[in-house]
C-alpha cells in the first residue's frame, strides 16, 4: 500500500474544499485535495445563484462562469400575485461547473496537490488519533498521512461520521429538491422568481434562475418532513404543466439541501468540517456557496496556523469556530428561528407580504420604504420581513 | 431498505438523514448496509428521486 505524507488532506473539491485547500497552501502547508468524481464541479446539484459581494473576496469575477446577472427578485404569492424587489447589490447565476473548476485551479496553482477519482473510504488512526485518510484511486487503496483532515464532502458527508461526529439531519432540517434546466421560454434575463405556497411547495419554494441563451434553472425544494406522501418532482411537474407547458427540459438533477443552523460539533482533534458537510447553509434560502467559502477560508487559515504551531488539538482548531461564530454562525441561528416561523406561517401571510411589496414602485424599493408601508399594513409582518432581508443579503 | 438504481441520482440526501450511518455513496452508486439499517424510513421519505422503498411503517 502506498503512503504519502502531507500536513493537510482536504476531502472534496467543491467551493468549500478548494478554498480551504488554497488558504492553507498559501500559508505554506502541504495540502492534498481528494475529489471523488472525475473533475471538480460535476454533477451540478445547485440552483447556481450567488451574490456578487459574497463571492468577490474569494475569486476574481470572470464573465466566463457567469450565466446571468440579476438585479431583482420577484416574489409570487400563493394566490397568484407578484411583486418585484430590488436587492442590495448584484446577483449572479453561475455556471457552477466552470466556477468550481476555476476555484480548483486557484488551489492547484497555489501548490495544492489534487487527485480526481479519489474516493475517500475512511480515516487512519494511531490509537485514538487521526493520522490520515484512506482512499480508493483507480482501483488501488492508498493512504495519505496527515496532521489535519478537512471534510468538505458535501451534504452526503461521511467524513464527520468516521470521526464520531453526528452529522445526521432531522427530516425538517433538509429540503428535498429537484431542478430542471429548461429551454424554449423567453425568460427575463435579469430577474429571479420565487413561488410560495403550501400547495406549490410545502415548507420551501420554487425558484427560477435565468441562465444564458434563454435557458433557466427551475427547481423546487420542499421540507423533508412534508415529503412523505408526495415528492418534490410531483410538485414541480404540476408547476411546469401549469406555468410553462411549452418548456423543454435539458437537464434534470436531484439533491438535498441542509436547512439546519449548523452542527453542534464539527471540530475535533485533527479534523474540521466545512460547507454542506458542516451544514453551513442559510436555513431560509438554502444558499450555501458563500457560507461554505467563508467557513473554508477560516478553516484553511486555522489549519495552516496549527501546522506552524505544531498543535492540532481540538482546542487550537476551535479558533475556526470562534471566527465562524463571529462572522456568520450566530446569524445562522437567527435565520434558523426565522425559518421555523416561516414554516408555520399560513398562506395568507405570504399573500400579505407580496401585496405589501407590490404597493411600492420597484425603483423606489428600499428596506426603509417597505418598513413604513408594512407598519401600516401588517405590523406583525415587519419583523419577519426585516429578517428575511438580512437573509437575502447574506445569501 | 431497497434502492432502485435505475431511479437513483446518487445525490446523497439519504446519507444525510440516516441516523445509523448505514448508507455509503461512491461516484457511481449508493449502497445501504442492511446489517446496520434499522428501517426507519428516513431515506425513503427524503429521496427526491423516489428511488428507495421498504420502510416498515
Amino acid at each position: 500500500m502506498k503512503h504519502k505524507n502531507y500536513d493537510i488532506v482536504v476531502i472534496g473539491a467543491g467551493p468549500a474544499g478548494s478554498v480551504a485547500a488554497r488558504y492553507a497552501a498559501e500559508q505554506g502547508a502541504s495540502v492534498l485535495m481528494l475529489e471523488r468524481d472525475r473533475e471538480a464541479g460535476i454533477p451540478v446539484r445547485c440552483a447556481e445563484g450567488v451574490s456578487r459581494n459574497g463571492i468577490a473576496p474569494f475569486i476574481d469575477i470572470n464573465p466566463k462562469w457567469i450565466a446571468a446577472t440579476i438585479d431583482s427578485a420577484c416574489l409570487h404569492s400563493p394566490d397568484g400575485e407578484q411583486a418585484y424587489m430590488y436587492n442590495n447589490g448584484t446577483g449572479y447565476v453561475l455556471e457552477r461547473r466552470l466556477f468550481d473548476t476555476e476555484l480548483c485551479n486557484l488551489a492547484i496553482t497555489t501548490g495544492v496537490e489534487m487527485l480526481t477519482k479519489a474516493d475517500a473510504i475512511g480515516l487512519e488512526y494511531s490509537g485514538e488519533k487521526i493520522t490520515g485518510v484512506r482512499f480508493k484511486h483507480f482501483g488501488e487503496i492508498k493512504i495519505a498521512n496527515c496532521s489535519i483532515v478537512i471534510g468538505a464532502d458535501g451534504v452526503e458527508s461521511r467524513v464527520g461520521r468516521w470521526a464520531g461526529i453526528n452529522t445526521a439531519l432531522a427530516l425538517n432540517d433538509i429540503d428535498t429538491c429537484v431542478q430542471y434546466t429548461v429551454s424554449g421560454i423567453d425568460f427575463e434575463s435579469d430577474a429571479c422568481h420565487f413561488y410560495f405556497g403550501k400547495k406549490v411547495s410545502p415548507g420551501g419554494y420554487i425558484w427560477i434562475f435565468p441562465k444564458s441563451g434563454n435557458t433557466a434553472n427551475i427547481g423546487i425544494g420542499i421540507s423533508g418532513d412534508l415529503a412523505a406522501e408526495k415528492g418534490p418532482k410531483a410538485y414541480l411537474d404540476e408547476f411546469m404543466k401549469r406555468t410553462f407547458p411549452e418548456a423543454k427540459v435539458n437537464y434534470t438533477v436531484f439533491g438535498g439541501v441542509p436547512t439546519a443552523w449548523g452542527l453542534k460539533e464539527y471540530i475535533k482533534d485533527n479534523i474540521m468540517l466545512v460547507g454542506d458537510a458542516a451544514r453551513q447553509v442559510n436555513p431560509i434560502t438554502g444558499g450555501g456557496i458563500v457560507q461554505a467559502m467563508i467557513a473554508a477560508g477560516i478553516a484553511g487559515q486555522v489549519a495552516a496556523d496549527s501546522i506552524k504551531a505544531g498543535d492540532q488539538s481540538k482546542k487550537f482548531l476551535l479558533r475556526y469556530k470562534k471566527e465562524w461564530d463571529s462572522k456568520l454562525g450566530k446569524i445562522q441561528k437567527t435565520m434558523y428561528s426565522m425559518k421555523e416561523r416561516f414554516m408555520k406561517m399560513d398562506d395568507s401571510k405570504f399573500n400579505n407580504l407580496v401585496r405589501l411589496c407590490q404597493s411600492i414602485p420597484k425603483e423606489e424599493f428600499s428596506l426603509k420604504k417597505l418598513f413604513s408601508v408594512a407598519m401600516k399594513g401588517d405590523p406583525l409582518l415587519v419583523a419577519e420581513i426585516a429578517r428575511a432581508f438580512v437573509a437575502s443579503k447574506l445569501k | 431498505m431497497i434502492i432502485n438504481r435505475e431511479l437513483c441520482d446518487i445525490c446523497g440526501s439519504c446519507v444525510a438523514v440516516c441516523p445509523v450511518d448505514a448508507i455509503s455513496v461512491s461516484e457511481f452508486c449508493v449502497t445501504i448496509n442492511q446489517d446496520k439499517c434499522i428501517e426507519c424510513g428516513n431515506c425513503q421519505q427524503i429521496c427526491p428521486a423516489r428511488a428507495i422503498s421498504g420502510a416498515k411503517k
